[in-house]
């Protein structure tokens, strides 16, 4: 048998940046490693001495992908280290502005960045010349996605008047009203999207591999913005505690830091939400996690793809009643936030990759002595590094192109978010 | 022939690249049409050897980063940096008051001999830039109209009067009437004042006007009772690497 040597530096349709190596000679694996080159960010750093007026707007720019759900953990972080409260008109505001990140990143990730490899095609790019239809009504959920977020928060990507305490800005009811309307009619979008997806389920990989699945868990919502640390393997712990959790450690070939708890590594996300929380998930997702054939608890990372579709489901019909709430409540102006103490706080969501924490210290000043950041990309390395180890074996006698390729479709299933989680995809065969 | 265009990134949060992919749906098939995109990492699996038009994003903040922007500049007819952290540095280059080490040191702890870092910079601080699509994000609006002029042969400009020109057009109450610290005065419009009319204030992400009139900005200070010390704390965030700042 011949030598392997694949090396894919900077694996494309991700993130950030990421390498793949692989060596092997003879079906004997040497080397297989998932390695994440992506400059050194040190926003924990950056935070440092801010008011925390500025730190929302700082910690957003962790990254574009997913700066709503940085932004809500910051804001949540804040609060809780500052005593402030909100209200519950800011909490269901703050949901339907997390919703709108949940749609648009999954929607992305799904369809634009996913599902070229089931159609065997390089990007989303030569699709429009090929599935016309389907670029067009994914790119209009994008968009609409966009217009909810823009309505809210003067924005999606870095979102401007989501303040500690509340909102800077309240939205039209009218525009809240009409975007309601567009939402409900986009269920029908989101139909065809799972018929897409099912009739792509044969070009979804059979890899198995269970590991441990953390995720927020509330008792009274499939939880994105509240809620105590869930495990498949371990008891429940409050966020305040997360970093018993994580365990957070470095390795030399990555300026990502890597995390484990009980077992070698473990799974945040879509997946390993669905999984801890499948059963608080509205009807049509249900349906459609049916329709797609995903079951709880599911051991295939590359389901991961197919669990952000039932979640952009859900996250529709979640808006819609949000909404429905938000107008027969009316929308008033609170006053801005004015006594503040010192303290630390811990600010916990589940963003569209999965959990993620900001543990923030202030002084009574206002100002931030120290800042903690652990995302849910850094938090999936390490098992994407046992998945690759599980995985590689299985597959040696195959091409070296269809190695690579299945390497490649494993580390975009976990849709990673390489920028914000260095403070990752080459696939290198040596 | 069309136009080879790539996209690249260097330290940055991707923002800028996403926004471009959310261009309204006529417009982004046109675009699609009007170029041929050839590298473009975070969505598209393809290589080339030579760019009509380069778009780099994010700030430069490692010795690799200075060595890869030189080789994409030497095969670009065109290079354009898109977004605040290529612009003007933008908020990577927070870190530049600290000393490195100690910047990796509070991040990594024991383990920061790991990692390389430089002060971060923008891309004109490495390599010649042709024009700058500025913001954080960028406004697509105004990346469209850049690329517009380009394919049109027409040498592309920038607003160059302060965000509050745009602002009174939109009607905000000013910023200092409310009591805040705001940067309006002296940076550079073409964001239809988005930070205002959301309730907050603005923040510095397109850098200043070409000559900003700052003492001006000063006797506004004065009028509202507010320090220089204030308004360059704010003015840090964004504009670091600027001489005014330094």
């Amino acid at each position: 048998m011949s030598s392997i040597d694949i090396k894919v530096h900077h694996v494309t349709r991700v993130e950030g940046h990421g390498n793949i190596v692989v060596n092997a000679t003879d079906g004997v694996l040497e080397e297989v490693r998932w390695e994440v080159p992506e400059s050194p960010r040190l926003f924990e750093a950056m935070l440092r001495g801010r008011h925390y007026s500025d730190v929302q707007h700082i910690a957003s720019r962790i990254c574009g992908i997913c700066s709503i759900a940085h932004s809500t953990a910051s804001l949540h972080a804040s609060e809780a280290a500052l005593g402030v409260k909100v209200s519950e008109q800011t909490r269901r505001l703050r949901k339907l502005l997390f919703n709108a990140e949940v749609l648009e990143s999954h929607v992305l990730h799904a369809c634009c960045l996913a599902a070229p490899d089931f159609l065997g095609a390089p990007s989303v790019i030569p699709l429009v010349n090929t599935h016309k239809d389907v670029v067009v009504k994914v790119m209009s959920l994008k968009r609409l996605a966009y217009k909810l977020a823009d309505l809210l928060a003067g924005r999606k990507t870095h979102p401007i008047s989501c303040i500690v305490g509340g909102f800077s800005m309240l939205p039209d009811l009218e525009k809240l009203e009409m975007i309601r309307d567009a939402l409900i009619a986009s269920l029908a979008d989101y139909e065809a999207l799972v018929d897409l997806f099912k009739s792509l389920a044969g070009e979804i990989p059979s890899f198995e591999r269970e590991t441990e699945y953390i995720a927020l868990k509330d008792p009274n919502e499939y939880a994105f913005i509240s809620g105590d640390i869930a495990s498949s393997d371990t008891a429940t712990v409050p966020i305040d505690q997360y970093r018993s959790v994580t365990n957070e450690f470095c390795v030399p070939h990555s300026t990502a830091k890597y995390t484990k708890n009980v077992r070698d590594a473990y799974q945040v996300g879509a997946l390993a939400r669905f999984n801890i929380n499948h059963e608080q998930l509205h009807p049509k997702a249900k349906d459609a996690a049916v329709e797609l054939g995903l079951k709880a608890p599911c051991y295939n990372p590359y389901m991961i793809t197919i669990a952000q579709v039932v979640e952009a489901v859900h996250a529709t019909e979640d808006s819609i009643l949000l909404i429905d709430k938000l107008l027969e409540t009316g929308v008033t102006k609170e006053p801005e936030t004015a006594e503040i103490q010192a303290g630390c706080g811990v600010g916990a969501v589940e963003a569209p990759r999965g959990i993620l924490f900001h543990d923030y210290t202030y002084g009574g000043d206002g100002i931030l002595t120290e800042a903690n950041c652990v995302i849910p990309t850094n938090q999936n390395h390490n098992n994407i590094q046992h998945d690759m180890e599980a995985l590689v074996p299985t597959i040696l006698d195959r091409p070296q192109e269809e190695i690579r390729l299945m390497l490649e479709m494993l580390v975009r299933a976990y849709d990673p978010c390489i920028s914000c989680s260095t403070h990752m995809l080459q696939v290198r065969f040596k | 022939m069309k136009p080879k265009v790539a996209f690249f990134d260097f330290t940055c949060c991707e923002g800028c690249q996403l926004d471009t992919l959310n261009i309204e749906g006529q417009d982004l098939v046109d675009l699609v049409s009007a170029i041929d995109i050839v590298e473009f990492r975070e969505v598209h699996t393809g290589k080339a050897d030579h760019y009509d038009i380069a778009f780099v994003e994010g700030s430069i903040t490692r010795e690799s980063g200075i060595e890869r922007v030189k080789d994409i500049r030497a095969r670009s007819d065109m290079l354009i940096a898109l977004g605040a952290c290529a612009h003007i540095g933008g908020i990577n280059c927070l870190k530049n008051h600290l000393e490195m080490d100690e910047a990796l040191e509070i991040v990594y702890g024991e383990d920061a001999k790991y990692y390389d870092t430089i002060p971060a910079r923008p891309v004109s601080a490495v390599v010649p830039v042709d024009f700058a699509v500025p913001g954080c994000p960028i406004n697509t609006a105004e990346l469209l109209r850049v690329v517009k002029d380009i394919l049109l042969g027409k040498t592309p400009s920038l607003p160059n009067y302060p965000v509050c020109v745009e602002c009174k057009m939109a009607g905000n109450v000013c910023v200092f009437e409310r009591g805040g610290t705001c940067l309006g005065p002296v940076i550079r419009g073409g964001c239809n004042a988005v930070c205002v009319t959301a309730g907050r204030h603005c923040w510095g992400c397109r850098g200043l006007v070409d000559d900003p009139n700052l003492d001006s900005q000063k006797d506004v200070l004065k009028e509202y009772g507010l320090t220089v010390d204030q308004v360059v704390e704010k003015f840090k965030i964004y504009n670091t690497y600027s001489e005014v700042a330094q």
